[in-house]
């Protein structure tokens, strides 16, 4: 390739003087992306307004875009279905014969379980949905796991309310545009999710790895008492995710905790709720008796 | 004198063959406009519904970028890096301001190495364009964290090995853009 002719002005000052002012234009523009990127490392939100309207702008291509996608899914779905489709019969009916006596016998415990709270009077402010919408994109390019959501506040859609779909929990709201919302998921590094094992309760800690899976870690100390195949749900600790969201599967034991596969997948999810935060009122409640009697509201 | 028939084809544009064929010139707004246009779209691929398990997309922004500049230099300032940068840390999920540090910073870099390698043939600009992309790729992960927790860099292998592969089907599109762009 032939050098560029713009690097030799010849003996023109004018063509000279143009081309130092590029180099100081190009100085000046790296030192001030500098300074914008110690803002925003300094204040994460600070520039939420601006990709607000970057997904704002794009919302309409997203939506289409995964509508099509969503369709194709489910007709390739059904097109499977046919396939095997009398031993799959077969193997269902089964199936169901086995789950109708488990089914009667969790109706009965639901009935003793109800009585029994009855009698404790214990009330759960139960988990109500605010919206339910489909996640349009996601951060696909970068180690950050943040997904588009197609509904923001025109739904009634806030910071710090739980999202989950028909499988499990898929992350909580951190920003929110008029018709659309991004949601940290739960494979994020910067996400934390109290959770417990659904066998016994016993109470953990959930990091994301950025590579899709969750690493947990009991609260207690010691070797970890994992099992692969471990059920882990939301223990409603900390009053923003509700107890019992489904969470993850262990798929590996490490040397203090375990390495677990969420279930809900972003891309595989036909549709994502967004929730109110658990315990909600108890927690600002609490925010607001503060012994100095001032008002101090943490957010998230 | 008569063309030779070599191979029958249709018109591309009817039209123009009534037009005068002299004195043609480029639309400045098509000139000006694709390598601003197929930057910013390659930076919104991210719209697309897209949710890999960990990061895999390659940053199609950076290697558009990349390719406008290798292949023709000259035509993106110096100073492009910024703005350009800036747009793409709207949709990448970055801190703001980490692209379009990183991507100035590797556009002063090819500016260095444009006064030091004149003579370049193609394969030293894939070599030139692997580092860079290295380079912005790790850069990034650092600059996330400094703002907050963040992954092992070993999540980055994959998607710097995608991106170096695709660097020359990208140059490819930008060289058919760039004759659309050029075409009278």
């Amino acid at each position: 390739m032939a050098p560029p002719r713009h690097r030799r002005p010849g003996f023109s000052r004018k063509a000279q003087y143009s081309l130092f002012v590029t180099y100081v234009v190009a100085i000046a523009g790296t030192v001030v992306a500098a300074l914008l990127l110690a803002i925003s490392v300094v204040d994460p939100t600070g520039f939420s307004a601006l990709r607000t309207f970057g997904a704002e702008i794009t919302a309409p291509i997203a939506r289409v875009t995964s509508a099509v996608r969503l369709t194709t899914q489910r007709f390739a779905r059904d097109a499977s279905a046919y396939i095997d489709a009398a031993s799959k019969n077969a193997a269902l009916e089964k199936e169901a014969k086995v789950n109708r006596v488990k089914l009667i016998e969790a109706q009965a415990l639901r009935v003793e379980n109800a009585r029994l709270r009855g009698l404790l009077k214990l009330s759960d402010d139960d988990q109500q949905q605010i919206a339910i919408g489909r996640l349009i994109s996601s951060t696909a390019s970068s180690t950050r796991g943040v997904a588009t959501l197609s509904i923001g506040r025109n739904f009634g859609v806030d910071r710090a309310q739980p999202v989950r779909g028909p499988a499990g929990l898929i992350g909580r709201v951190i920003e929110t545009g008029p018709t659309t919302a991004r949601v940290l998921l739960i494979t994020d590094t910067e996400n934390l999710v109290p959770v417990m094992r659904v066998s016994d309760g016993l109470p953990a800690f959930s990091a994301g790895l950025g590579n899709g899976m969750v690493l947990i870690k009991p609260l207690n100390l010691g070797e970890s008492p994992f099992k692969i195949g471990d059920v882990i749900a939301t223990s409603g600790n900390g009053g923003l995710y509700g107890p019992n969201i489904p969470f993850a599967r262990v798929i590996r034991k490490t040397s203090d905790g375990a390495l677990g596969l969420p279930f809900a997948d972003p891309a595989n999810t036909p549709y994502a709720m967004v929730m109110k935060p658990y315990l909600n009122e108890a927690r600002d409640t609490q925010q607001q008796s503060d012994p100095d009697g001032k008002l101090k509201v943490i957010a998230e | 004198m008569k063309i030779p028939v070599t191979a029958i084809r249709l018109p591309a544009r009817p039209a123009r063959e009534y037009e005068s064929r002299f004195d043609r010139e480029q639309s400045f707004l098509k000139m000006l406009a694709i390598p601003i246009a197929s930057v910013i779209l390659a930076s919104m691929v991210t719209t697309l519904p897209i949710f890999p398990p960990e990061p895999l997309l390659p940053p199609f922004g950076l290697l558009m970028f990349l390719s406008w500049r290798l292949m023709r230099p000259g035509l993106l300032p110096v100073w492009s890096g910024v703005p350009f940068g800036l747009m793409d840390d709207l949709f990448s999920g970055q801190p703001f301001g980490s692209a379009g540090l990183l991507w100035s910073l590797a556009m002063l870099a090819i500016e260095i190495i444009d006064a030091r390698a004149i003579w370049r043939d193609y394969l030293q600009d894939w070599l030139i364009a692997a580092l860079l992309i290295t380079a912005v790729l790790f850069g990034g992960l650092w600059v996330a964290r400094l703002a907050h927790a963040a992954p092992d860099p070993n999540l980055l292998l994959p998607q710097i090995i995608v991106s170096i592969l695709l660097y020359p089907l990208v140059v490819r599109i930008c060289a058919r853009l760039d004759s659309w762009r050029l075409a009278t």
